[in-house]
Parts: C-alpha cells; sequence; structure tokens
C-alpha cells in the first residue's frame, strides 16, 4: 500500500451533464493517447491523467477566463478541462497540422491563450509567482493557478515560490495533485512531512481534499479560492487522488494490490454506479467523440515549423 | 563619470521612461542601493517597481519571467555572477526556451544583471566570470558593460529583442571612468560601429593587430596595447563587442582582415571558452589573411584564490595579453 490516507466512503452528488462529459472525454482522449502508442502511432512519451481527471475539471469550474493557468508534464486533463479543443491538443502530440504550438512543444510544452505547461518539476511556480503580481496590479480579482504534483515538492523552486508569494501577496493558487507517488517513488520515500505542514511554515493558506466528487472538491475549493482572490494571497489546494495507470507508459512497477487500490478509488467505476443512464449516454458519446477526433487528427498533414 | 554611475543613471532613465519596467535583485533597494550600488535611488524614486527579494536567485529569476511573459518589462541583479549558477534553469529551461518552445514567437523581456569578474579578492565563489557558461542557449544573448558602450542604449537594445538576456558587468569596471566624444586618454581614442567599439592610438595607423575582448577586459588591453606601443612599435587595436552572443563580426571583418595577427582575450576559465567560439567563427573568415591561428587569452584552469598574489597569477594580466601578442 502506498500512502495511508483511506479516502472518506460517500455518495456521490448528481453530477452536471458538462463535467461528467469533461471527466469521460479526458478518460478517452488518455487511453486513446496509450493505445496509438501500443501501435506505434505516437512519438516520444506522454504522461497521462488517468484515475486524476475530476480534479482539473473541478478546478477549472472555479476558474475565470482571464486567470493564468501553469500545467505541467500530465496536463492534457489540465488543458482539456479548460478548452474545447482536443483536436488541436491531439494534433500538437502528434504533430500535425492545427497543432496547438506546430508540434514543437509536444504532449508537456503548451502555451494557449492564457494556459502555459512546461516540463520541468517546479520550474514554473517562480515564473506563476510573476505572473500573479502582474494580474495583481492589472486585474485584481485574478489568479495564476498552478498545477502540480506530490514529487513536484522535492525542487527548491517550490519553495522560493510559496515564500515570494507571500511575502508580496500574490494572487496564487496551488493546486497539488497528490497522486501518492513520484514516477515510481512512492511519496512515504520522497517526502518528509505533509504539503500542509510545508504551506504552514509560509504562512501559506492549505486545503485538503479527499474526494473525487467533483461538486464536494469545487465547493470544498471555492472559499480558499475567494480568500486568493479577495485578499490577494496564495493558497494551497492539495487534492488526494489516484494515478490509474503509469508514469508515461508501460512503465509502472507497482504491485498488482497496489494497481488493484488505485482502481478502487478511481472516479470512472463509482459514477458508472452511481448514475448509470447518464453516464452510460455521456461515455458512449464521449467515447465516439475522441475517436472522431482521433481520426481526423490523424490523417491531417505534419506540421510546420517556421524556426526562428 | 564612473561605469557604476553610469549604469545607475542608464536605470534611473529606463525607469522613468516605462512604467512596465520592474527591477528585482538582492538588497537593491535604499539605503543600501545594491551590493555595487547600482540601483542606489531607484526604490525611493519609483517605489514598489524595485523589490528587494529573499536570497533566492532561480525563483526571482523566474518571477522577473513570469512578469515579463504577462507583459511587463523585468531586470534581475544577480548579486554576483557566480550565483547565475542558481538560476541556471529558470534561463536554460524557461526563460530562453519559452521565446520559441511553443511554436511561436513568445516576447520574455527580461534582463538578467550579473557583476563579474575577480581583482576585489573576493575568491573562488565570488570572482567567477561565467560568461561561458551560458553561450549557445538558444533565445539567450548575452552582452557586457564597457567603458565605451552607452549603458541605456545596451539596456534599450536588450529589452528590443523581446527575448532574455545576461548583462555582465565587470566590478572592477564600475570603478573605472567612463569614455567619451571618442576620447579615451592622452593615447587612445575610440569609435562606435555596429555594435563594437573600436578603440585605436591617436593617428589611427593600420594594425598589426586586433585585439578582441569583452569590456571588463579593456583596462588591462589598453596598457598592453600602449607598452606594446611604445616599447615594441607595435600597433593594436581593441575592438569590444556591446553584445558577446550571438556574435556579429560582419561589421568588423574589415578591420580584421587588415591585420595579420588577432587574439581574443577574456576573464573566464580556460577551456570551452568565449574566445574559441569568436575563432571559430573567425577562422573561416580571416584563413587568407591570418599570420597564424588566432590567440586565445582567458584565465588559468583553476579556481580564484583570495590573495592578492594568488590571484594575480591566474587571472588575466595585461601582461598576458602583451605576450600573447607578442608571442
Amino acid at each position: 500500500m502506498i500512502g495511508a490516507t483511506e479516502e472518506r466512503v460517500r455518495d456521490l452528488t448528481p453530477v452536471a451533464d458538462a463535467d461528467l462529459e469533461r471527466m469521460l472525454r479526458i478518460r478517452y482522449f488518455e487511453r486513446a493517447l496509450l493505445r496509438l502508442f501500443e501501435r506505434g502511432q505516437l512519438n516520444g512519451t506522454t504522461h497521462t491523467c488517468l484515475g486524476q481527471e475530476h480534479v482539473p475539471v473541478a478546478v477549472t469550474g472555479l476558474l475565470d477566463p482571464e486567470d493564468f493557468v501553469f500545467s505541467n508534464h500530465r496536463g492534457h486533463g489540465h488543458f482539456l478541462a479548460r478548452y474545447d479543443e482536443p483536436h488541436a491538443l491531439l494534433a500538437e502530440i502528434m504533430g500535425r497540422e492545427g497543432a496547438l504550438c506546430n508540434g514543437v512543444g509536444g504532449s508537456q510544452h503548451i502555451f494557449h491563450e492564457r494556459f502555459l505547461s512546461t516540463g520541468v518539476q517546479g520550474e514554473s511556480l517562480p515564473v506563476a509567482v510573476g505572473v500573479a503580481l502582474r494580474l495583481k496590479r492589472t486585474a485584481p480579482g485574478r489568479l495564476a493557478c498552478a498545477y502540480i504534483g506530490d514529487g513536484t515538492w522535492g525542487e527548491g523552486s517550490v519553495y522560493e515560490a510559496l515564500n515570494m508569494a507571500q511575502l508580496w501577496r500574490a494572487p496564487l493558487l496551488v493546486v497539488v495533485e497528490h497522486n501518492r507517488i513520484a514516477q515510481s517513488t512512492p511519496t512515504t520515500v520522497q517526502m518528509a512531512g505533509t504539503v500542509a505542514g510545508r504551506a504552514a511554515a509560509f504562512g501559506v493558506l492549505h486545503h485538503r481534499v479527499d474526494a473525487v466528487d467533483v461538486n464536494v472538491i469545487r465547493a470544498e475549493l471555492a472559499p480558499l479560492l475567494a480568500r486568493a482572490r479577495s485578499e490577494s494571497r496564495p493558497v494551497v489546494a492539495e487534492i488526494a487522488v489516484h494515478r490509474l495507470g503509469p508514469h508515461s507508459k508501460g512503465d509502472d512497477t507497482r504491485t498488482s494490490e497496489e494497481l488493484r487500490e488505485a482502481a478502487e478509488h478511481d472516479w470512472h467505476p463509482r459514477y458508472a454506479a452511481a448514475f448509470p443512464e447518464q453516464f452510460a449516454r455521456l461515455e458512449e458519446e464521449q467515447r465516439a467523440f475522441v475517436e472522431r477526433v482521433v481520426d481526423d487528427v490523424m490523417i491531417r498533414p505534419l506540421s510546420a515549423w517556421e524556426r526562428p | 563619470m564612473r561605469v557604476a554611475e553610469h549604469l545607475n543613471e542608464a536605470l534611473h532613465t529606463l525607469l522613468a521612461a516605462d512604467p512596465s519596467v520592474h527591477v528585482l535583485g538582492e538588497d537593491i533597494t535604499d539605503p543600501y542601493g545594491g551590493a555595487f550600488k547600482i540601483t542606489k535611488g531607484l526604490s525611493t524614486r519609483f517605489g514598489d517597481r524595485v523589490v528587494s527579494t529573499p536570497l533566492s536567485e532561480g525563483g526571482i529569476v523566474g518571477v522577473g519571467a513570469g512578469l515579463a511573459l504577462a507583459g511587463d518589462r523585468a531586470i534581475v541583479e544577480i548579486m554576483f555572477g557566480d550565483f547565475a549558477a542558481l538560476a541556471f534553469d529558470q534561463l536554460l529551461n524557461f526563460a530562453s526556451k519559452s521565446t520559441a518552445m511553443y511554436g511561436r514567437q513568445v516576447p520574455i523581456p527580461l534582463i538578467v544583471r550579473c557583476p563579474t569578474g575577480g581583482r576585489r579578492g573576493y575568491g573562488p565563489t565570488h570572482s567567477q566570470s561565467p560568461q561561458k557558461h551560458f553561450i549557445g542557449m538558444p533565445g539567450l544573448a548575452l552582452y557586457e558593460l564597457s567603458p565605451f558602450h552607452d549603458a541605456h542604449a545596451l539596456l534599450t537594445d536588450m529589452f528590443a529583442r523581446q527575448a532574455p538576456c545576461v548583462l555582465f558587468e565587470d566590478k572592477v569596471l564600475y570603478t573605472r571612468r567612463i569614455c567619451r566624444d571618442g576620447v579615451v586618454d592622452d593615447l587612445f581614442r575610440f569609435e562606435l560601429t555596429g555594435g563594437w567599439a573600436r578603440v585605436y592610438a591617436d593617428g589611427d595607423l593600420p594594425p598589426d593587430c586586433v585585439i578582441i575582448a569583452p569590456g571588463g577586459l579593456a583596462d588591462r588591453a589598453l596598457e598592453a596595447m600602449r607598452e606594446l606601443l611604445i616599447e615594441h612599435e607595435i600597433t593594436c587595436v581593441l575592438l569590444v563587442p556591446g553584445r558577446l552572443y550571438p556574435l556579429e563580426v560582419a561589421p568588423v571583418l574589415d578591420l580584421l582582415r587588415s591585420a595579420g595577427t588577432v587574439c581574443v582575450a577574456e576573464d573566464g576559465t580556460a577551456g570551452g571558452t568565449w574566445g574559441a567560439e569568436v575563432a571559430r567563427l573567425l577562422h573561416p573568415a580571416l584563413w587568407d589573411t591570418l599570420s597564424g591561428p588566432i590567440r586565445l587569452v582567458s584565465g588559468a584552469d583553476s579556481v580564484i584564490p583570495t590573495a592578492p598574489h594568488l590571484e594575480r597569477e591566474v587571472i588575466v594580466q595585461a601582461d598576458t595579453i602583451r605576450k600573447a601578442v607578442l608571442a
């Protein structure tokens, strides 16, 4: 068993079509990527967010279009939750026409409107502080949101950023998708203390959510975001999740027991059981939709890039 | 006017003219005004656009990049250039890369200022000239302050690139007089052409040798040139580029072709040097006119000792340059 967090069992609250649809879209998108890899139709690497889809869907519901989002290596869900542009993301990952960044960035380097992902752990946090300070000045009430993982807390830049954000009152939302494993290393082996304790050391507000219910996550985080906006201060939202799939592809060294535990905490079967008709309808829609996205992007010509 | 005051004045002008310019750095606000007083008066005049930061070089370069990404212009002072190592990731993997890796040009107007060089007895971790470690990062341009170049023009040029730049500033140069109106001293004159300062002995005779050096070497190069002229009747011209990388050699090629000997001097340690990069650019263009290989002068392959008699042994002196020209 990895970690000691036991999720509170509770009934799921009724879910909006839009939320469930987006969670399912991300799930099918990520599955499609792994399938394409297996067939040798994808190049390089990718990090899927299987099991974590509900987090960006919940968080995005609390974001304003003017908020600036920083994402990381496991960022497809962050993007797809915010933008209705799966074609453009897949084209980016596959290096096809219509790609978000002409195929230069690929899976983990996306810059689109107010969304930027980059591939070095912890690097985005100081940058997010800079963006947050600008927003504080030019668009009060808006914030910079940075998704990181539990493994990211090994990076010194995280602490430099939290310190500056608190000192300078930067409206910064740090979303920690705590999936209890950093690539292959259990968090219990790579992190002393807790995320809460580390945030507390800087006087930064912290709230941990231990639920897969998208409404519950949103309701629990709403007051935290409201304070980040109205008081212009950094906050850390830690959400307990289970990474269902491998770190990238075919590199999962967890035991079958550990994988079973992760699967038990997956939102997918729980939503399927709780709302069978709604789920079946939306799942079929999204499955077919993502299939069409793949078919469409696959036949596009290669992307072109004019090198500076 | 000293170079330090001149740079300070340039920063004042820049901040006064453009409200989007922000300055971050350790101990840069008044009354301290920075370890080398380059930011003196800025915080008093421009308030919270000038921020003294925690000791977090990586963090503050990241914040500067964030400000620049979001629409501001940022200048980050690294107290000692040695500490720029702590910001290497932000420069290599974020600021410079992000101008291109998203498939289109993303403006990131960011200047990172680094006081460099020895001759102050600060020892191995406060005396380095780390320019060479930043050469060849796509999207990152390197500049160096000189007594000849106008600091405000350099800063304006850097921001106009809309991409991150590092400005190296020799610590001893801070204390030197700036040269203006084409006059260096009783013997030497200078002119600025295509981003380069050309420094020549009065009379402007065709040179036997051209010395190429960043601004921090100017005092030692001039001392060597004076001796070479007076003691050995060898006429040298000194070329100082404002921008070290990428280096634009076209404006000085004709002059270089007119001299048989070319010597490149720099303060960094030996091995993988800026001079080697300059020679790489120049050799094909000068192959027919050179009397021999371009001569490279750099610091020793050594840590920089603290005691002055030991430090002198590893840091480029006027005599090191003189000997290289005579060799």
